[in-house]
């Protein structure tokens, strides 16, 4: 290495504190949020079953009914999770915007390494001449 | 090349003691509890045979990794795995998000390791019977087991890496012999016990729904690239690690396909979509005590290997950035006696269970995959940027995976697709999880990276990158 080698700050006990606690706090942020807002999980409609009463009504065949009281369940009680389907309708400009931030993010890290990347091979190999 | 940490004064290195078969447990302790549970929830997103396909398609992907990640990991042997990649082939940002990846994917998936055997020994003494003194059923609660476990393991961890994959050997090989007794168990040679024509229903949601269930196929194999984790504690990286990783793929597909096979064979896919512990329900169709036991102790085991290997793992690549003051150096501690990054075992203790205790298991599971989701797309192009920098011949390779740059391009489509199968029914988590990344990503660039020593962000013994460097 040569003498003009990057020469960093000695971080604090206090500061790796603060940054151990930053770093906590974003990721509980990043992962409680959606869950507390109630915005977490897939949106669910429910399918318009006339007869919940009986297997035939839920539209359950002989072998699933077995099934199903194998499991311990009446029709009343599985009518819930025969009923219950996922929405899957979405918005055009909700997935563009998701695209482009999930693109957005990866060319915003590549373009950031590529900068600090140059100078870690600057002082691991010395600067480029040509 | 063992890189060291000072304790001290005095330079302390990890152990390198691993062989194949530790590679192997390593990966697939971590990743056989996909089969026990979650990747039912595949089914839920778009019926039984969307999940099959998802299952096969996953599969795919999974080929993928396995055949990037051996060549890059066998060339990049050290601690850290896809985190000592990034920092040597894209740079020290990239670095940064990978191990954040590392560590979210494996915390995430301790957790819901922990949740579900929390649950199924609630089951089990459910299915006991256990009435307190005025005849009132009593209700074990699955909450000390959650946090039991972490703690347990986490102290295994601790101990030392040996005894640790060790036990992840054996009991990981328990619960994979679980499930092919199950298999020969329900005689899927004759129509008499599983029921395929009478239980398959079709395409529910239509091929929107095949796929949707990408999102959960992926629990089928996520975590499988973590045997590259442990690169600088196995004694001969360039044969052990590729010959791990791609046994253990095999190993995964097959018990995947029979998983698959039993469960939708057995049970209505309605149930089987949102079943906590998919191949214990599957035993308890059989009317045998031995087989519950059986599928109970796999069930088990397989949470228990796949907790331990993630908290081996995360701690890891936790120990790794700090190590290189990516996060403060107090975590970059080797201890004394037990060589184990001690400090980062523990401080993730108590991230694991938080969200073990108070987070439901799908959406545990979906930050997970979404962290794996994001270090497979960096693996696409990492590889990529690998070749063009150090083209074949300039550098000594472990391994070179053939047919470069296709098994890239595939992977790449398949992420594209899963990330549209989770924005179905999750966009929420996955934006919350971008803006995370984006904020930690800013934070590390215009804050973090100055106490960061650039020239040793590179020490393998490479001549110097071709291009504009």
């Amino acid at each position: 290495m040569s003498n003009g080698d990057y020469i960093p700050p000695r971080q604090s006990a206090l500061g790796q504190f603060f940054d151990s606690m930053f770093l906590l706090a974003l990721v509980f942020a990043a992962l409680f949020a959606p869950i507390y807002l109630g915005l977490a999980g897939g949106g669910k409609t429910e399918l318009a079953i006339a007869d919940k009463t009986t297997w035939t009504g839920l539209g359950q065949n002989p072998v699933m009914q077995a099934g199903w009281e194998k499991l311990g369940y009446t029709p009343e009680t599985a009518a819930p999770l025969i009923a219950s389907r996922f929405d899957y309708s979405f918005d055009l400009i909700a997935l563009g915007v998701t695209a482009l931030v999930v693109i957005g993010y990866f060319l915003l890290v590549v373009a950031f390494s590529k900068s600090e990347y140059r100078e870690v091979i600057a002082e691991r190999f010395g600067r480029k001449t040509d | 090349m063992s890189q060291t940490t000072a304790i001290h004064g005095e330079k302390i290195s990890l152990l390198r003691v691993l062989g194949p078969g530790h590679v192997w447990a390593l990966g697939v302790g971590i990743v056989l509890v996909g089969e026990y549970m979650g990747w039912n929830f595949s089914v839920g997103k778009g019926g039984a045979i969307a999940a099959l396909i998802a299952c096969w398609v996953a599969g795919l992907l999974y080929t993928c990794v396995a055949m990037i990640d051996s060549e890059v990991t066998s060339t990049v042997a050290a601690a850290g795995g896809q985190y000592a990649q990034a920092k040597h082939i894209v740079g020290p940002l990239m670095a940064f998000n990978v191990g954040l990846f590392l560590v979210f994917a494996y915390t995430m998936l301790e957790a819901a390791n922990a949740i579900t055997l929390g649950y199924l020994v609630q089951t089990v003494g459910g299915m006991a019977g256990a009435t307190d003194a005025a005849g009132e059923a009593l209700v074990l609660h699955d909450k000390p087991f959650i946090v039991l476990t972490i703690m347990f393991l986490a102290w295994l961890n601790y101990r030392g890496v040996y005894a640790t994959l060790t036990f992840n050997l054996v009991i990981t090989a328990i619960a994979f012999i679980a499930i092919i007794i199950l298999f020969f168990a329900v005689k899927p040679w004759t129509g008499e016990v599983l029921k395929h024509n009478e239980l398959l229903t079709g395409l529910p949601y239509d091929w929107i729904g095949v796929i949707a269930a990408l999102h959960f196929g992926l629990w089928y194999y996520l975590g499988i690239e973590g045997t590259c984790q442990a690169a600088e504690e196995v004694r001969s990286p360039a044969r052990s690690l590729p010959l791990g990783t791609m046994t253990g793929i095999m190993t995964l597909l097959i018990a995947a396909t029979m998983t698959w096979y039993i469960c939708a064979g057995l049970m209505p896919w309605e149930y089987l979509g949102q079943a906590v512990t998919p191949l214990f329900d599957a035993a308890r169709f059989m009317d045998s005590m031995p087989l519950m036991v059986l599928l109970f102790i796999g069930t088990i085991f397989s949470t228990l290997a796949s907790a331990n290997g993630c908290i081996n793992d995360a701690s890891r690549a936790w120990f790794s950035m700090a190590r290189d003051r990516y996060l403060p150096q107090w975590f970059g501690a080797v201890h004394p006696k037990y060589r184990t990054p001690y400090r980062a075992i523990v401080f993730l203790v108590p991230v694991a269970v938080l969200f073990a205790y108070y987070a439901p298991l799908d959406q545990v599971i979906t930050f997970s995959i979404l962290s794996g989701l994001l270090g497979y797309t960096f693996m696409t192009f990492n590889v990529i940027m690998f070749r063009r920098k150090w083209p074949l011949g300039t550098i000594q390779r472990g391994y070179v995976h053939p047919m470069h740059p296709l098994p890239a391009l595939v992977l790449l489509v398949l992420c594209g697709a899963t990330y549209f199968a989770v924005f179905l029914g999750y966009g929420t988590q996955l934006m919350a999880m971008m803006l995370f990344f984006i904020i930690a990503s800013l934070w590390f660039h215009f804050h973090r990276y100055r106490y960061v020593r650039r020239g040793d962000q590179f020490s393998m013994p490479w001549p110097r990158p071709q291009g504009d460097y």
